[in-house]
């Protein structure tokens, strides 16, 4: 397996994002395996910003260790990412912004002074062009074809090509010229192989999803990381026929949801944690009313406003436990794109066979890197049943008729004969309330119990409709990994890293995070010879929810809530001490 | 524009099915509460119209008023506390061609609910929206409310409210709704009125309702009101004057006006949602297959 990790750092307003998607996108139309991160700080100019673009002809799952080319558009990048290229690497900086001392460049590296303002002053003397040279030299280090390298960036100027778009396209020809003068390709550079690969976001997987289950409405109030969700459909919403509502508030967005879900249309709301914590007495409005809804939780670091821009999968607690009393609930954990396009769309499936609202728990990591995915893993082709489940026959219609699934027959609004009331309060099998001058008699005391066990039931069908627990890699190991959402994908190219030390392990993640079937996890989990659990929080909420409910107790636990992603070497040491003293 | 269910797109319309009604559910409202003029009157609104029952749903939020849904035989959601607002507008976004009534409380409107209200009158969202104000919390056993007036001695100001009260139909006129009314409980043929033109209207209709809690309330009794309101259509108010419209919410005292204060034209958000264009959303098609040119960006 060959593998390159390309670095471009500066501060925001540099332009670092869209110089590291041409990166990643040159890699990804090699036909590589692309995973790019995309750093930056709650700030829109002045932060220090950067891109990491990892690629290899093997699937790669995070954004890796180590830096082969970093391109050092400031001080600071240099002072902060130089310390983890690898022997062999460059960077690649501009002696007339900054200066570098022989002592300061790590051993085994080569600096590489590309002249990136002089070369851009050649086209323009405003400031827009200081990034093009790095990205050329970047390119050529990285054994892209400059033809590759253009191409993409044509394709991304698009229709605005003008003076910018050719200015780009010289200017980064300078530097990769000047690089292949004065520097040579990288060793860990992969070489192009087969046809290109689509490289998306989770957000914009999820937004995809959605729009291929069938969700015709999508309500939204700003927040990182969730926001990218409502802008790739905003951007798509005559393509995909979606209405696409920016709301006042979250509690807005939730509540027009509902509605449209209740008028007749699929339909879902995003946000992160803050945002969630105001949509919590909606969801359990939902569950009383039975009625689908979807909800992307995007979490970022908390508590409260926390780091924006960092991530973390700490609000899991707040999305088992999310409103009054207790209704019926699945939340759905992708690790990575591909899945995340996948389980949105069981996500509508569930909400809407089982009437419940259904959460897509993401995270910073997953909902804004990049990462390729395979033209196959996104098939548009889905079946997209009727919502109407139930016509007139003449009997009275029962919206909440009790029914050993805890399904009942779902009207809309404009069918004739089937009016009735969809209330927050508790009812009786036709929607009639019981909360009021009828609470406390007996015939309603039986009733409530019912209509409680009717909904709970749905718990049952919901454990096997969703995609159960997945043991990934060899049956013989000497340590099971357990982790769930993102870091999933740090733990697989952990696995391999191990691997390729003789080291066999194996993965044990949930697509579905809620319900579980308790027995079955637990079945799994005696099997594992030790058990290692990894989750980006402080107190191990995944690992509290198996206790609960498979009674396992994971005592050994690799838990990281300082905001950025696990590294997959770090989950090897860790590991490796798991293996050497104990579990 | 009229607004009868049969020129409507993409609605099941069909002669001779029932209108709206009432309902086996007695309400329960406290015996001369003045909710019971509002269903009045919004049943005898729709009825007039003739929109079947089945093409209309009545939204409502959490409080005594609130309740109002389950007396009418039409689709009803009886949601939460304050978030009537949004729930409608979703309904009318899935599906335009429903006609959609909001229903409530002035606590679950101007209250909990405030934030919404302003937003939903800037979009001018078609639908109507009546509030039973009665100054007071009613089902939580008689807080003040965000229209009680100033010195109003409640369970949770005992030394009288120090907050000067919202008023609703300057709040309305100032955010954008193009149908703005007050009517009152104690005059159910002229509040039918009102609220049927609301239905008529094309763009987003308010009626607030001065409705009196016989049981908590007893300063804005029906007796108050009968002595002081006057109809805004017999003093020769112009309702398509916008400052007249001002000038006659701000009157409170001895001569308090009902009626309509104002009424005007402006496109509707779902006129002006493009994906809106083809017809209610319900009717629209669905996924994405055949659509593989959008993942042409990704590569
Ligand atoms: C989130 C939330 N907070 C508080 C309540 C309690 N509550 C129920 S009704 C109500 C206010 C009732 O007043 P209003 O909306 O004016 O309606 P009325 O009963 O007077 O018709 C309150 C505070 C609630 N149900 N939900
Ligand atoms: S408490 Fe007041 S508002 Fe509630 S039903 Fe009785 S009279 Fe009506």
């Amino acid at each position: 397996m060959a593998e390159i990790v390309v670095r471009l750092g500066g501060q925001a307003g540099d332009g670092i994002a869209s110089i590291g998607e041409s990166i990643a996108r040159s890699f990804s139309r090699m036909g590589l395996h692309v995973f790019g991160v995309n750093a930056y700080q709650s700030v829109i100019r002045g932060g220090h910003v950067w891109f990491g673009a990892r690629a290899s002809d093997a699937r790669v799952y995070s954004q890796g260790d180590g830096t082969d080319v970093l391109v050092a558009l400031d001080r600071q990048t240099f002072d902060v990412h130089s310390p983890g290229i690898r022997p062999g690497g460059t960077v690649v900086y501009d002696a007339e912004k900054f200066s570098i001392a022989d002592n300061e460049v790590p051993v085994g590296v080569q600096a590489l002074n590309v002249p990136a303002l002089k070369i851009a002053r050649k086209y323009t003397s405003a400031s827009v062009l200081q990034n093009a040279p790095g990205l050329g030299a970047a390119a050529y280090l990285a054994g892209i074809p400059l033809e590759v390298l253009h191409k993409q960036l044509s394709d991304s100027f698009g229709r605005k090509a003008g003076d910018v778009a050719n200015w780009n396209l010289g200017a980064s020809r300078d530097g990769y010229e000047f690089a292949s003068q004065h520097a040579s390709v990288s060793e860990a550079a992969p070489k192009a192989r087969g046809p290109a690969k689509l490289l998306m976001t989770g957000n914009q997987a999820i937004a995809l999803g959605a729009a291929a289950a069938g969700c015709k409405f999508l309500a939204q109030y700003p927040m990182t990381p969730a926001s990218s969700v409502m802008h790739w459909m905003a951007a798509h919403s005559r393509d995909v026929g979606v209405v696409v509502k920016q709301a006042e508030d979250e509690l807005a967005a939730i509540n027009m949801a509902i509605g449209a879900s209740f008028g007749g249309v699929r339909s879902m709301t995003a946000t992160s944690g803050g945002g969630f914590a105001l949509m919590v007495e909606a969801l359990g409005m939902a569950g009383m009313t039975e009625t689908p809804v979807v909800v992307v939780e995007a979490q970022r670091s908390g508590p409260s406003t926390g780091l924006p821009t960092k991530t973390e999968q700490g609000d899991l607690n707040m999305m088992l436990g999310a409103g009054q009393g207790e209704f019926p609930r699945a939340i759905l954990a992708p690790s990575n794109p591909a899945e995340a396009y996948r389980l949105t769309i069981r996500a509508f499936e569930l909400a809407e066979a089982w009437q419940v609202p259904v959460l897509v728990a993401s995270d910073f990591h997953l909902s804004e890197s990049l990462m390729t995915v395979d033209r196959d893993e996104i098939d548009l082709n889905v079946t997209i049943p009727s919502l109407e489940t139930v016509q007139p026959d003449g009997h009275d219609y029962k919206r909440y008729q009790l029914t050993t699934t805890g399904v009942s027959p779902r009207a809309l609004p404009g069918q004739p004969g089937l009016q009735f009331v969809a209330g927050s309060d508790e009812h009786d099998e036709k929607g009639h309330l019981i909360s009021d001058i009828h609470s406390g008699l007996p015939v309603f005391i039986t009733m409530r119990q019912e209509m409680m066990d009717k909904r709970m039931r749905k718990l049952h069908g919901l454990v096997s409709a969703a995609d159960p627990p997945i043991l990934e890699g060899p049956s013989a190991s000497e340590l099971t990994f357990v982790a769930w959402g993102s870091t999933v994908g740090a733990v697989r190219d952990a696995m391999r890293l191990l691997a390729a030390q003789g080291r066999a392990t194996n993965l044990l993640w949930f697509p579905t995070v809620y319900p579980l079937d308790g027995d079955r996890v637990r079945a799994m989990i005696e099997k594992a010879t030790r058990t290692l659990l990894v989750e980006a929080n402080y107190s191990g909420q995944f690992g509290r929810l198996l206790r609960a409910e498979a009674g396992v107790h994971l005592s050994e636990r690799f838990l990281k809530y300082d905001g950025e992603p696990f590294s997959p070497h770090a989950i090897v040491a860790r590991a490796l001490e798991v293996i050497r003293h104990g579990g | 524009m009229a607004d009868s269910s049969a020129t409507r797109p993409g609605v099941t319309t069909g002669p001779a099915l029932p209108v709206v009604g009432k309902t086996e559910i007695r309400p329960t409202w406290c015996p001369g509460c003045g909710d019971f003029g509002v269903v009045a009157a919004v049943e005898g609104a729709l009825k007039r119209l003739g929109i079947p029952s089945h093409n209309v749903v009545i939204i409502s939020g959490i409080g005594c008023s609130s309740n109002l849904p389950h007396f009418l035989s039409s689709y009803g959601f009886h949601g939460i506390h304050g978030r009537v607002l949004p729930v409608a507008e979703g309904i009318r976004w899935a599906n335009h061609g429903l006609t959609v009534i909001g229903t409530g409380g002035d606590g679950d409107g101007f209250g909990i609910g405030a934030g919404h209200f302003v937003h939903a009158m800037r979009r001018n969202v078609d639908l109507t929206y009546v509030t039973m104000d009665n100054q007071i919390y009613g089902l939580t056993t008689g807080q003040a409310s965000p229209t009680s007036v100033m010195g109003q001695k409640t369970k949770s100001t005992p030394d009288g409210v120090i907050e000067n009260p919202i008023d609703p139909i300057a709040l309305a006129l100032a955010s954008g709704a193009t149908y703005v009314a007050r009517g009152f409980s104690g005059d159910v043929k002229q509040l039918t009125d009102l609220v049927a033109g609301g239905i008529q209207h094309h763009g987003f209709s308010l009626v607030d309702v001065f409705s009196p809690c016989v049981t908590y309330n007893k300063l804005n009794t029906f007796d108050f009101f009968r002595q002081r309101v006057y109809k805004l259509e017999s003093a020769g108010h112009d309702p398509t004057n916008l400052p007249a419209a001002f000038q006659r919410a701000l009157e409170w005292g001895d001569k308090i006006p009902i009626g309509l204060f104002y009424r005007t034209e402006r496109p509707t958000y779902e006129d002006l949602e493009e994906v809106l264009a083809p017809g209610p959303l319900v009717h629209q098609p669905t996924g994405l297959a055949g659509k593989d040119k959008l993942l042409d960006e990704f590569v």
